[in-house]
């Protein structure tokens, strides 16, 4: 057995990341939730807002977290209109059409990605990445605590939004009963669209929490998306705090099976729980419909 | 569209079967090699997803399955190359039906169903990318033997016509499940899977089948590779290029149509082609070009260049009629 000592900073590490893994699963299972779709070009759009941020910086100078301010809104409107124009239009109304849709632009984002800016590992030099805040227990990455506070301000503010606004009330309304909503006169396209549009906005935040100590390649995004998917499930595909906890869950075991098992073989322990809990209890922990 | 004959597959089987008789190019033999592999394994993808309406995202584990087993059964235990390629379908299809069994008992379908194909290549990929008996990250090399009892030839053209001849029986196959009662059952469970059990159909049973048979020509098309390249990787034979380049040939071509996957195979791979000639060989472009048509067919002709071709046909018989009634007229 490991001693407290590296136990706990292990655990710690794992709960930061998990939050960052929470808030890419938060929008796929928001996604899901509402459309009741799996959208598979999740990992690529979360590549390309990788990618806006990191040349937000080299080109334009600006630090990650002042480029969230603005990749955000970006993504929102990117996401709105990739439902309103083309994977809604596309589709037919059939889910089966849907996921090769989402399956056709995740190819094309990840290969423009890749024809762009080749296969090359880009990283971001920020004078304050290393930076550190020592608890007594651990020493923590001072942006990947950073990243922590605002995932939780994000699920926050997301959580308003959902349950004080009135859009927020229209998609939880299009998300319970579709067809009801549409006779009560909500417009069920708007509310799709401004759903997939606050799940790809939610992969702009994660993208700028991530590039001060992560690097970017155009197939950066599959790595985060498996995980999500693994979290979604887990949580229950639907449920926002299911896949906040089950993050910060997934974080933890990421981080121990890395330290027991090493790195590859980690990864292969999410794959199994993945498919395990698709197996056994595909509502997942927090889902309440399968 | 009219089921196509017996005689149409023979007759398609002829014409292509010509090819090396007409050009002696390396450069065609190669090119349509490949393309025949994406369409073996577009139709292996065909007869689950066509007509069982099971998207399967992760055919790549059955295609890879049966080019591992292949190439270890030559390269570690001497075995001859053409058991060995038997025996790697044998292995796919149990792949394909353990996958299937699990999956389909736990009643998962529609998105999770593509979710967990794509799961278990990825796990296969990774555990080939690690296994020493897969040559870990190095992968298999199978020793050169060019003679024909080893499954290796001298020039291109054998090789072209026994893909070719996979291609063909595999037609053969999916013209006869389409006649069958097992395919007018797999046909039901595409259509509304309540329904289907509703009437009596072992709705289970029905897609386990479907799977495992789907999965046998997949990994028919892994072997091949093998043979012809003499090389595997865990990126070629478990990583997702093979897994939409199945399905991307079957939906372009046709989805649920006997000539679909091979149909679609060439003109995706002629795409493929056209663009490395406008571009050069620029890594990723013509994914995304693939990744594009596959949005476009879904949006403006989900059945496929099959689809097109029946409508024009169509559409030109009654033009026609018109006119010969406005004649008489």
């Amino acid at each position: 057995m490991l001693s407290p000592g590296i136990l706990v900073p292990a655990i710690l590490n794992g709960l930061l990341t998990g939050a960052i893994y929470g808030l890419v699963a938060l929008g796929l299972t928001l996604i899901y939730g509402v459309l009741h779709i799996i959208n598979f070009a999740h990992g690529a759009l979360l590549t390309a807002a990788m990618f806006a941020a990191f040349f937000a910086h080299r080109l334009l100078g600006l630090d990650p977290y002042l480029a969230a301010l603005i990749l955000t809104p970006l993504f929102f409107a990117l996401g709105y209109c990739l439902q309103r124009f083309v994977i809604g239009p596309a589709a037919h109304g059939e889910d089966r059409n849907i996921l090769l849709v989402t399956l056709g632009l995740a190819v094309v984002i990840e290969n423009l990605l890749l024809y762009a800016f080749s296969a090359d590992t880009r990283t971001l030099n920020l004078d304050y990445a290393f930076n550190v805040v020592d608890l007594g227990v651990a020493l923590l990455a001072v942006p990947r605590v950073m990243g922590f506070g605002a995932v939780l301000v994000v699920g926050l503010v997301l959580w308003l939004i959902l349950s004080l606004t009135d859009t927020g009330k229209a998609i939880r309304a299009v998300a319970k009963e579709r067809l009801g909503a549409e006779l009560s006169g909500i417009d069920v396209g708007h509310v799709y669209a401004v759903t997939f549009g606050l799940g790809t906005a939610c992969l702009a935040i994660a993208a700028c929490l991530l590039i001060p100590t992560y690097y970017v390649n155009p197939h950066i995004g599959n790595a985060f998306v498996l995980i999500a998917f693994t979290i979604v499930v887990l949580g229950g595909m639907g449920s926002v705090m299911g896949a906040l906890l089950g993050g910060l869950f997934i974080g933890v075991v990421e981080s121990l099976c890395g330290l027991y098992l090493g790195e590859s073989l980690g990864q292969i322990g999410i794959f199994v729980m993945f498919i395990l809990v698709l197996l056994l209890r595909p509502r997942g922990l927090f889902g309440e419909r399968a | 569209m009219r089921a196509p004959s017996l005689l149409h597959i023979a007759l398609v089987t002829a014409a292509l079967a010509t090819v090396p008789f007409v050009t002696g190019s390396n450069v065609v033999l190669n090119f349509l090699a490949v393309a025949l592999v994406i369409a073996l394994v577009g139709q292996g993808w065909n007869v689950l997803g066509g007509y069982g309406g099971q998207y399967s995202f992760g055919h790549a584990a059955f295609f890879g399955t049966g080019a591992y087993v292949s190439a270890i059964l030559q390269v570690r235990y001497g075995l001859n190359a053409w058991l060995a390629f038997a025996l790697g379908i044998g292995g796919g299809a149990l792949v394909g039906a353990a996958i299937g069994a699990l999956t389909f008992r736990s009643g998962l379908k529609g998105s999770y169903f593509a979710l967990v194909t794509l799961a278990f290549a990825e796990v296969l990929r990774i555990l080939a990318s690690v296994a020493p008996i897969t040559g870990a990250g190095v992968g298999i090399l199978v020793t050169l033997d060019l003679r024909p009892q080893a499954f290796q030839f001298q020039s291109r053209a054998p090789f072209y016509w026994i893909i070719l001849a996979l291609v063909a029986i595999s037609l053969v196959i999916v013209r006869l499940i389409e006649q069958s009662r097992f395919g007018a059952w797999l046909v039901a469970v595409r259509e509304n899977e309540d329904a289907a059990q509703a009437v009596g159909v072992d709705t289970t049973r029905v897609k386990l089948a479907a799977m495992t048979i789907s999965a046998a020509i997949a990994a028919a098309g892994g072997g091949f590779y093998v043979q012809y390249f003499l090389f595997i990787d865990s990126g070629i034979a478990y990583g997702p290029w093979i897994s939409i380049e199945a399905l991307l040939a079957s939906i372009v071509g046709g989805i649920g149509t006997v000539f679909g996957p091979l149909l679609g195979a060439l003109v995706v791979k002629i795409l493929g082609e056209l663009t490395k000639l406008v571009t050069g060989d620029a890594p990723g472009l013509d994914l995304a070009i693939y990744g594009s048509m596959l949005v476009l067919i879904v949006a403006f002709a989900p059945h496929g260049i099959a689809g097109v071709l029946a409508d024009l046909r169509s559409r030109f018989a009654r033009w026609a009629s018109s006119v010969v009634e406005r004649a008489h007229g």
